[in-house]
């Protein structure tokens, strides 16, 4: 009960602040130009799934963390209510992550929507695109919180740490994999590789993509290997469903840091 | 009566309380003074649950808060810093509040109407000055009769003419029996509303009982100089 008076105050404020809604036209906007110059068909649902797995884990890894921050001083006199701190938690955590979902899935699906998109052939990939999306946004609000929460008191390094992360996870990590190839490619190396991309959700998010959409010549070399060792579907079954349990890692997370945290 | 008992906490290395022993009587106002960094917000942070003791315990009329939230029920807090969400509006901000503490009764209009808030309920956070903030966080305190205040720094940043108000506002809530907890770096402050003074230094309790008693044994007549002369005793 007290969790929904915290969501709804949350969602007013948010929608005020007309940034959640620049984020979603921004979605609109990529979307309704890639499926203009790309047509409804598998290609631009790949544009848009590239986009988005650099996009969302960023934005929502910063926001979640910035929210914290800038709610400082409004967190503390919430604490100082009587409330449980699990309610409360989850009141701000899902007065972020629940407009951020929103605005993504409204402004991807909309023009999927009035191009026909979802009565073509392509439900199922549109499905695991929009899925893909949603699942990162609350996995990396939820990091941006953990994050947020363990520097409470030093924004900067807050912020920074919150950058490098997605650096690493998002641009650095599969550079990092093909290093290691290069330096023991001598050895047997599929399980170790394996391992590595089971180690980060963007990457597993990537390889549900391309494996979804069949495209190995783009799949890079975790994709390569999952698709080997796996085949397509039982690769589609088994990087969707350690995406699923990474979310919990940092929902928990968070969940526990806040309730035993010192204001 | 609130009662520390035993009270340790550290961060980090750093030993913030050490063994604090410590009873608030109720039905007083009691000032809590001390030089910076000396422990007076993490003594009322545990108070209100927002930070939790290495060791020891609290207790509120004789009932341990052992982790459990409901006791703050009974607690009005009035932070030093008045930061509110910036795009809502005053009204809904003590709606919010309302909200969370459903089960009780609020009063909030006779303390919009003393503050002067009237004509702010419809403006946004944003657009106020601190001050203005500072009291809608004193309405946000007060508004549910509770039986222990907790003041931190309450006028700073106040005009005179609230900071006046507010501290006639305290003066009455005494009156009707209120435990009021009260931390300001104001001597004269403390001087005019406190009947009971805690005096911190370093995690360690310095002084405790009456402010008369404290001001007999350091032969002053003013607070300030007692406190200045029993800090350089401590250094």
């Amino acid at each position: 009960m007290k969790t929904f008076a915290i969501l709804k105050y949350q969602w007013k404020d948010l929608l005020r602040d007309k940034w959640v809604i620049g984020y979603g036209l921004v979605y609109l906007l990529l979307t309704d130009a890639l499926i203009r110059f790309g047509g409804s068909g598998p290609k631009a649902l790949i544009s848009i799934a590239n986009i988005m797995l650099l996009f969302i884990p960023l934005v929502s890894m910063l926001y979640g963390a910035l929210f914290l921050y800038q709610n400082k001083e409004f967190v503390e006199l919430l604490l100082a209510q009587p409330l449980d701190r699990k309610s409360l938690y989850w009141g701000l955590f899902g007065g972020v992550a629940v407009p951020l979902s929103l605005a993504f899935l409204i402004g991807t699906g909309l023009p999927m929507i009035y191009t026909g998109m979802f009565t073509a052939g392509e439900v199922s990939s549109v499905f695991v695109i929009l899925s893909i999306g949603l699942i990162l946004t609350l996995l990396f609000t939820s990091l941006g919180f953990v994050i947020g929460l363990k520097f409470f008191n030093d924004k900067i390094k807050g912020l920074g740490f919150a950058l490098v992360s997605w650096l690493i996870l998002g641009v650095l990590y599969d550079g990092l994999v093909l290093m290691v190839v290069y330096l023991f490619g001598n050895y047997p190396l599929e399980k170790p590789i394996l391992m590595l991309s089971m180690l980060n959700p963007i990457d597993l998010a990537r390889i549900l993509v391309l494996l979804k959409f069949n495209i190995s010549a783009l799949m890079g070399y975790t994709g390569a290997v999952f698709n080997r060792f796996f085949g397509s579907n039982m690769g589609v079954l088994i990087s969707g469903s350690c995406l699923f349990l990474w979310i919990l890692i940092p929902l928990w997370r968070g969940v526990t840091l806040f309730s035993k945290k010192d204001f | 009566m609130i009662k520390f008992e035993g009270l340790t906490k550290q961060f980090g290395s750093q030993i913030v309380l050490d063994n604090l022993n410590l009873e608030i009587p109720s039905g007083q106002t009691t000032g809590i003074v001390g030089p910076n960094g000396s422990g007076k917000t993490t003594t009322i942070k545990h108070l209100l649950g927002l930070v939790k003791p290495d060791d020891g315990a609290i207790y509120i009329n004789e009932k341990k808060l052992n982790g459990h939230w409901d006791y703050r029920k009974e607690i009005g807090y009035m932070p030093q810093v008045a930061r509110y969400p910036e795009n809502m509006k005053v009204r809904e901000l003590i709606d919010f509040i309302k909200e969370i503490r459903k089960n009780q009764v609020a009063i909030e209009q006779p303390l919009i109407d003393y503050f002067g808030l009237r004509a702010e309920l419809g403006k946004r956070l944003r657009n106020l000055s601190g001050g203005t903030r500072q009291k809608v966080g004193a309405v946000i305190a007060m508004m549910f009769n509770p039986s222990i205040l907790i003041l931190d720094e309450p006028t700073a940043g106040l005009d005179p003419q609230a900071s006046y108000k507010l501290k006639q506002m305290i003066r009455r809530e005494k009156k009707k029996g209120k435990t009021i907890l009260l931390t300001t770096h104001i001597m004269s402050e403390i001087e005019e509303l406190a009947d009971h003074l805690i005096f911190i230094v370093e995690g360690h309790l310095r002084y405790n009982g009456p402010m008369n008693a404290f001001l007999e044994q350091q032969h002053e007549q003013r607070l300030e100089g007692a406190v200045a002369k029993m800090m350089e005793e401590v250094a």
